[in-house]
């Protein structure tokens, strides 16, 4: 195995893997704010799919300028699901806030699937491709990966540097000292499911400009999403961002010493395992 | 043995026996195919409830269960000529046995740590299975046509799985309603309600939750093997589809978790509105109403978590105090 080959996969690895990590970090995002695990993830990431390539393919609007639309489309439907499905059953035991964003997941998933069938789709969109050395980047990919850095900075930023990012954080502290400070908990859980529910839909625009997709295939980024929020500790969003780039090298890396399919059983039986001995996640919690 | 002449106990065992003799009496081999979906989601439900409603963890891991009982049976029964009684008891052995191993690992983890380790572990069993050889890789196993005939040929060895489901069925209301109505089963229900303090209460919580699991697991091992046997063949991806998990969640759900007839109603409710609306001919605009099945089930789960958290079942005797008497 040359060294050519092991730069590329690990070059691969840690392009797709950032994007992997943004999808995760809205769902860790929820989780850390609200104690939800959200099975809409992988729904939402699929609409971010199909916003993405309808706007491109029926209106002939640029995918990056598309994410914008759909990221904000993506931030108004989580607000819109948080109080229709969720609001009601964020104090009820896990299994009902589990059922609810289930709920939703079929009903996106059922309409989707009646809509747009399980033909795959492919944007056709290209940006060339760059070589350094012994290693091909495709244009698509180094674009999505800028594109998540900048939305990575911006939650950053937004979390720690501004007034509505701390409230957020205090909730997440402590729902009820939050209240008692005069913070609307309601608005603050509702915009912060909005905000996890916008990454999914960016991560699902971003994918979509380098993979074909259907309206199933966010299930496989979910899951995926589930082993990154474990590595990087669950509620820690930036966490995330690292567990995502973990993932995506051990995809690059993994193939060139064992087939390809034992990778996802080594994948799920290293996320049973952290959850086991560490809990709170490869990185620590929040 | 007071407990036995609860009526709630003997109108869920008459509404069970009731569905599986129907085929029975009337010899109707479709109403059959009909009713081996219904029980094998009552008894699906009935034994999730052990661990989901009466302990209070959720687990989407019971498809795997279901999956790895199945795929050892197939094997016994391929590769080994095993016969069908003897694949259905190993089925439920290895069940046992993965969650004698899960259980003592896994159920450590508390509330929503709980539920995402069983999605990571029915995800590893799938792909494990998938890459695993001697059960067929991704092929999975595929029985010879010619097993049958040690049964009296294909058409009856269909009866003969029929009735073995009816059996376990039954056998699985007997015994959730034993384990609810033990004291076992109420260090379980403490557990439930307060892990802490069932602890300080000198329940050995490890212990009662272990056996829970272990108890929930073996009828879908069992009924994997039937359901394969059945089917002829078994692959990876209908072994361990994470979305019957989640099904036979909504079915508990529906009827009500923690209670006996729950469960029951609960699958049959399910099932039949999944049947009706996969086979009505209603359009809305120019598309079936068979492609929003799933949109249709959705917004009514979504309702009933919203509204009726309690269930069908829950909901009833909350809200009339004289069917506690009745309804179990």
């Amino acid at each position: 195995m040359s060294p050519g080959t092991i730069a590329s996969s690990i070059a691969d690895g840690l392009l797709i893997g950032i994007v992997y990590g943004i999808a995760a970090m809205g769902l860790s995002l929820i989780w850390g704010v609200m104690s939800v695990i959200n099975l809409t993830h992988g729904a939402l990431i699929s609409l971010g799919m199909f916003g993405v390539y309808l706007l491109f393919t029926t209106f002939g609007l640029n995918p990056y300028l598309a994410l914008i639309v759909v990221a904000f489309f993506g931030l108004l439907l989580g607000v819109l699901i948080y109080l229709i499905a969720i609001a009601r059953v964020i104090d009820a035991p896990h299994l009902s806030s589990l059922l609810a964003t289930f709920s939703v997941n079929m009903i996106i998933i059922g309409l989707g699937t009646a809509i747009f069938t399980t033909t795959p789709r492919d944007t056709g969109f290209s940006l060339g491709s760059v070589q350094i050395g012994p290693v091909t980047l495709q244009g698509t990919r180094l674009v999505a990966m800028v594109v998540t850095l900048i939305v990575a900075g911006a939650l950053y930023a937004f979390l720690y540097r501004t007034r509505t990012g701390k409230y957020i954080r205090a909730v997440a502290n402590n729902r009820a000292a939050a209240e008692l400070m005069g913070i609307p908990s309601t608005a603050i859980l509702a915009l912060s499911f909005g905000i996890g529910t916008m990454l999914a839909a960016i991560a699902g625009g971003l994918i979509s400009t380098f993979f074909s997709f259907t309206i199933l295939s966010g299930g496989i980024y979910e899951l995926k999403s589930f082993i990154i929020v474990v590595l990087g500790g669950l509620g820690n969003p930036l966490g995330a961002l690292v567990g995502g780039l973990i993932l995506g090298v051990l995809e690059g890396v993994l193939p060139l010493t064992m087939p390809n399919t034992w990778v996802p059983v080594i994948e799920f039986l290293l996320f049973v395992f952290i959850l086991l001995v560490r809990p709170s996640g490869l990185l620590g919690g929040k | 043995m007071k407990q036995w002449l609860h009526p709630g106990f003997w109108i869920t065992f008459v509404i069970v026996l009731a569905l599986g003799l129907a085929p029975i009496v009337t010899q109707n081999a479709s109403i059959r195919e009909v009713m081996f979906t219904i029980l094998l989601a009552i008894s699906m439900a009935v034994s999730l409830n052990i661990i989901l409603g009466y302990t209070g963890y959720v687990s989407f891991g019971h498809v795997v269960f279901f999956g790895l009982g199945g795929y050892l049976g197939m094997y016994l029964i391929d590769s080994w000529k095993a016969s069908l009684p003897l694949a259905v008891l190993g089925g439920g052995a290895i069940a046992a046995l993965l969650a004698l191993a899960l259980g003592a690992s896994i159920l450590r983890l508390r509330g929503a740590y709980f539920a995402l380790a069983t999605i990571g572990i029915n995800e590893a069993a799938r792909t494990f299975v998938a890459n695993f050889e001697p059960f067929g890789g991704p092929t999975g196993i595929e029985l010879h046509f010619s097993v049958y005939r040690d049964y009296g040929g294909p058409a009856q060895a269909l009866w003969i799985a029929y009735y073995a489901v009816v059996g376990i069925t039954l056998f699985a209301i007997v015994f959730s309603y034993l384990i609810k109505t033990s004291k076992f089963g109420l260090g379980l229900m403490s557990i439930r309600e307060d892990e802490d303090a069932a602890e300080v209460m000198g329940i050995v919580t490890p212990r009662a939750k272990t056996l829970a699991f272990v108890f929930s697991a073996v009828l879908p091992g069992m009924l994997g093997v039937l359901f394969f046997f059945k089917n002829g063949n078994v692959e990876p991806g209908d072994a361990f589809r994470l979305h019957f998990s989640i099904e036979t969640l909504v079915m508990i759900m529906l009827g009500g978790q923690g209670t006996l007839l729950g469960p029951v109603l609960g699958a049959l409710g399910y099932q039949r509105l999944r049947g009706l609306l996969l086979t009505s001919d209603v359009k809305i605009g120019t598309l079936p109403l068979k492609d929003f099945q799933l949109v249709i089930s959705g917004i009514l789960l979504l309702i009933i978590v919203l509204f009726i958290p309690a269930g069908l079942v829950g909901w009833l005797r909350r809200r009339f105090a004289p069917l506690r008497r009745v309804l179990a």
